[in-house]
């Protein structure tokens, strides 16, 4: 008996290999025939360390659909640029970068950075890694290339500390969107809503229709505390609102209040299962119609018409949140060059291909983002890209909490965190004094 | 004195095991009691002096709280449902001999699964628009599983309302899936030790079958049913993949527990000293349970 | 009496249907195809039998499910040899001291490993084993360890202490009773351990979501990750599951009983 065990043991191994094996060689000719440019990049990064021109390692959680696309494609321009260097794509799947930067903390405490890595600008970037002396300042990057004019005042000013440029925006989302069922509000004589008080009346609207007015999937506590990030720069204005993070403007300040107000009375007309969904799902409501609305940052737009295949502006339409219309609440993601890599010069070459107009162009139609650049070709990008270029550079530009962007990840951990805890309580009062007391945290 | 041979490589093949238990055991759980004793609350390890400050932060959270509160009604409801089904289960077995190496191995295999299949697959069974609501509808009811955020009897104590969360139930169940068949297995083990002559003697003494059991093998199933509410205990104390993967912490931390939150607080909010902190207060929370049993037993073998 | 047996076995049934659930739902969802997955069919047979999930989740899983394989099989040999080691030791040459010494080797098994899960990535992290499969594989040698001794320390307690005196009268010395006549009696224990820690360690979460990422990442990992993923295809994530699964099922089902002795022998006095 033990030795027939044993032999269906040993069996069981050498099946499971080479089921294994095959699969293996399966999904390797799965890539090869998605996206034949990418060989290149396969080749390469299988002889990584024996390029002459030296190696680079970029660090990324791109591993997503049309991230990855993106990535790939930005890597394959530096490619042909630089044919003698070893790139290493070193993406990091899963929580939606999360992984990534505890992987990125352990190998920076342990003084093994990557050649570069992607970060929020803001405080993602600033409080953290330069504030622990771990960036180099890129400012004659700047200047050598003549980038100062390329990218907003504003956005510079984000990848910025203490007058020091630490890091290149390759692109850039908007989180103060919400994304409607065109046919729901068609059906119900529903028009776009532009202040706080319309938004109101939108939401009571729907609600009489008998239509959940607005779709919230937070499961992850960060997609609610996006809406009252929206609120706080509807109420506060862009100005108050930036001055939040920096202390200027303190959390029991009457307008903070009163966006809490605002965000218990949405909250009365959310989707009675938003704690088991995420995003997609609630989107997907949207999508079905039985949802009228829901906020999301507009990597939404790629859901809705890759995923739930629907229309721009046919089947789904959107507005910039209510209240923050003349506002883009920004979310960029950054590469900077950490202290100590081996070869500076090369990132550097690296990072000038990624702030290049071609560079930018190559990389945001397919990641559904737009250009971080202000002189990128608006004909690469869709209705919705070109629209939201247009936003871009002719709106306040603010950072957003629930990204990273606007204040350390230890505050935004503890404001998800109430804001987790407001959601189910609606205890404005109590919400309110949890904040004064995180903002110690800022 | 003078160490023979033999004792010399005894001393040896002992050795490594020793070193690597000191160093990675003792030694870590050290080091993780001096984080949280630490200022290491950024990305940056900084290890100075904090005092019982991360301690007391912890007390006053609303978070740390709702943890623990969820752990205490999940401990108990699980303990006593492996226990109780268990128990049933194993004495149904005994009764009916025909068949029950079937019934056992169905109520076994869930105990081969990974707390993430099961997290995964009772996600979906006690969902609150899918699953067993669909027959459940027939009757009227539609539980909220896991979303639900009520606490019943509950009481305003510190930040937090105690009592038993909802939601919690959820997770219990599809805890007891799983692991009932563990205290199954070790009824079924100890029904089988016990001597069919004293089960004899009690019949030829009039004992019904329901005195028997209660009078006799009760008894002296004890010590089994101490090892299963131990082994239970350290398993639901620190219970981590089961709801990371089925529910997360849930609305208002319905469903959190200390063991997510260390995760979450230290590997993706940087709070490593209050994330040492949790562990070392989970530590403690077991170790109450393990060293007296731990104790207990040794002495009892030697 | 009839009636009795009757309810007895009603009871038993439904249990078992009750138990085999998630079975039944895993399978049928697995095989559907995406159209027919949908919260209001959940239970429902599929019109057409589809493999396609499969198919999908073997791509992602694959990669992973070979790590953990590469994970599992030298960190349950190590485990399982320093554990009849330890437990020949603690069992047949004891000494004074040697209970306590088993018992804080024991304690380590019952600790919550978050509280040594910081160090042990600075550790990691500061000889280069971080994200890789040796760190982990390293890490649940050493953690193995409790429960191996336990297990081989209880077994090696049944082997008659009358054998070993006569080989050390015959003058055998504690190695070539070890290998002379320990480990020829010890291969039913090593069946039960290896299986127990293979188990054990395939089905592990916390060390192996910490400790690795992307490329290194074992399987549960992975499916965890499927489910986080875009739209919840809970085709593709059942079959995952079953897929995820199926090692551990597959150990159960033909070695069953050992799996079970295993288990016993773990529970501290068995």
């Amino acid at each position: 008996m033990l030795k027939r065990s044993l032999s269906l043991l040993f069996m069981m191994v050498v099946i499971s290999l080479l089921v294994a094996c095959g699969s293996d060689s399966e999904s390797s000719n799965d890539a090869a025939d998605e996206n034949a440019s990418n060989e290149e990049t396969d080749n390469n990064s299988e002889s990584t360390g024996s390029g002459e021109g030296g190696t680079l390692e970029i660090f990324s959680w791109w591993t997503g659909a049309g991230e990855e696309d993106g990535l790939l494609a930005l890597i394959d321009l530096f490619e042909s640029k630089y044919p003698d260097v070893a790139v290493e794509n070193a993406a990091v799947a899963g929580g939606a970068g999360t992984n990534a930067k505890a992987v990125l903390a352990a190998r920076m405490q342990g003084n093994d950075p990557p050649s570069t890595f992607q970060v929020h600008g803001g405080a993602e970037l600033n409080e953290s890694w330069v504030a622990a002396d771990m960036m180099e300042p890129l400012n004659d990057f700047y200047e050598e290339y003549e980038l100062m004019d390329k990218f907003p005042e504003e956005l510079i000013d984000l990848v910025s500390k203490d007058g020091n440029i630490y890091s290149v925006p390759v692109n850039i989302h908007r989180g103060n969107v919400i994304f409607y069922n065109k046919a729901v509000f068609e059906d119900n004589g529903i028009s776009e809503p532009t202040t706080l008080d319309e938004f109101m009346d939108v939401l009571q609207q729907l609600q009489d229709a008998g239509v959940t007015p607005l779709a919230m999937g937070d499961k992850e506590a960060w997609t609610a505390t996006q809406i009252f990030e929206n609120l706080l720069l509807a109420t506060l204005g862009p100005d108050d609102y930036r001055n939040l993070w920096t202390g200027d403007v303190a959390f029991d300040d009457d307008r903070i209040v009163e966006a809490a107000e605002y965000f218990k009375t949405i909250l009365g007309y959310v989707n009675e299962d938003h704690a088991s969904r995420n995003w997609q799902d609630a989107a997907q409501l949207v999508g079905e119609g039985e949802a009228g609305m829901t906020n999301m940052g507009d990597w939404a737009k790629g859901y809705f018409s890759n995923d739930l295949e629907l229309e721009t502006n046919v089947d789904f339409g959107y507005f910039a949140f209510p209240g923050t219309t003349e506002d883009f609440m920004v979310i960029t993601d950054t590469f900077g060059l950490p202290k100590g890599v081996e070869d500076p010069e090369l990132v550097k070459e690296f990072l000038n291909v990624l702030a290049s107009a071609e560079g930018q162009d190559a990389f945001n139609p397919l990641k559904g983002s737009i250009p971080a650049r202000v002189d990128a070709d608006p004909s690469k990008y869709d209705e919705y890209g070109t629209d939201t270029m247009e936003d871009f550079q002719n709106s306040n530009l603010t950072p957003s909490l629930a990204h990273g962007s606007a204040a350390s990840e230890g505050f935004l951990t503890k404001v998800n965190q109430e804001v987790n805890i407001f959601v189910t309580q609606q205890n404005v009062e109590q919400f309110i004094e949890k904040l004064v007391q995180a903002a110690g945290d800022l | 004195m003078k160490l023979t041979k033999d004792q010399l490589m005894a001393a040896l093949f002992l050795a490594p095991s020793l070193l690597l238990i000191a160093i990675f055991v003792y030694g870590f759980i050290g080091w993780t009691g001096w984080v949280s004793v630490s200022n290491w609350n950024s990305l940056m390890p900084d290890m100075s002096f904090a005092g019982l400050k991360n301690y007391l932060y912890l007390f006053g959270d609303y978070r740390f709280q709702a943890g623990i509160r969820n752990t205490i009604f999940f401990t108990v409801l699980f303990i006593l449902s492996v226990i109780v089904l268990g128990l049933s289960l194993a004495i149904l077995l005994d009764q009916t001999k025909k068949g029950n190496a079937v019934f056992r191995n169905i109520f076994l295999f869930p105990m081969a699964l990974s707390f993430v299949v099961t997290g995964v697959v009772w996600q979906w069974l006690l969902h609150p628009s899918t699953g067993f609501n669909r027959f459940l509808q027939v009757f009227g009811i539609q539980p909220k599983w896991y979303t639900d955020t009520n606490i019943l009897a509950g009481f305003q104590w510190g930040s937090i309302e105690f009592g038993l969360p909802v939601a919690i139930i959820a997770v219990v169940i599809a805890a007891v899936w799983q692991m009932t068949g563990f205290s199954l297995a070790m009824y079924v083990a100890g029904l089988t030790g016990i001597d069919e002559e004293l089960r004899e003697a009690a019949r030829i003494d009039g004992a019904t079958e329901f005195q028997i059991y209660r009078k006799v093998i009760l008894p002296m199933l004890t010590p089994i049913t101490m090892s299963v509410i131990i082994i239970m205990a350290h398993i639901s104390l620190k219970i981590f993949d089961l709801i990371y993967a089925m529910t997360g912490s849930g609305a208002n931390f319905v469903t959190d527990v200390p063991g997510v939150y260390m995760f979450e607080t230290t590997f993706r909010g940087n709070y490593y000293a209050n994330g040492a902190a949790i562990a070392m207060i989970m530590l403690i929370l077991v170790a109450v349970f393990i060293v007296p049993y731990l104790i207990h037993s040794r002495r009892g073998t030697s | 009496m009839a009636i009795r047996r009757i309810i007895k076995y009603a009871v038993l049934i439904i249990l078992a249907l009750f138990f085999l659930t998630p079975i039944y739902v895993m399978l049928i969802t697995s095989v559907k195809p995406l159209s027919e997955v949908s919260l209001s069919e959940m239970w429902s047979l599929p019109s057409a039998i589809d493999f396609s999930s499969y198919s999908e989740a073997f791509t992602q899983l694959a990669p992973n499910m070979m790590n953990s394989l590469y994970l599992v099989i030298p960190a349950t040999l190590l485990s399982a040899i320093l554990g009849a080691m330890n437990g020949y030791v603690l069992s047949k040459w004891r000494f004074k001291g040697s209970e306590v010494i088993f018992t804080m080797i024991l304690f380590g098994m019952f600790i919550p490993y978050q509280s040594i899960l910081i160090p042990l990535i600075q550790f990691l992290n500061s000889i280069n084993l971080y994200n890789s499969l040796g760190g982990l594989i390293f890490t649940h040698v050493v953690y193995g360890l409790p429960i191996t001794t336990l297990m081989f320390r209880n077994f090696y307690a049944n082997i008659p202490e009358s054998m070993i005196e006569a080989a050390k009268v015959d003058g055998a010395s504690f190695v070539k009773i070890f290998r002379l006549i320990i480990l020829p009696l010890s291969i039913t224990g090593f069946v039960v351990v290896a299986i127990w820690q293979f188990t054990n360690i395939w089905n592990e979460f916390l060390f192996a979501v910490t400790i690795t990422n992307n490329n290194t990442q074992p399987v549960m990992v992975a499916l965890q990750n499927l489910s986080g993923s875009q739209i919840v295809q809970w085709n593709v994530q059942m079959a995952g599951a079953l897929l995820a699964a199926l090692p551990t099922l597959l150990v159960y089902i033909f070695l069953g009983k050992y799996f079970v002795r295993g288990l016993l022998a773990g529970s501290v006095k068995g």
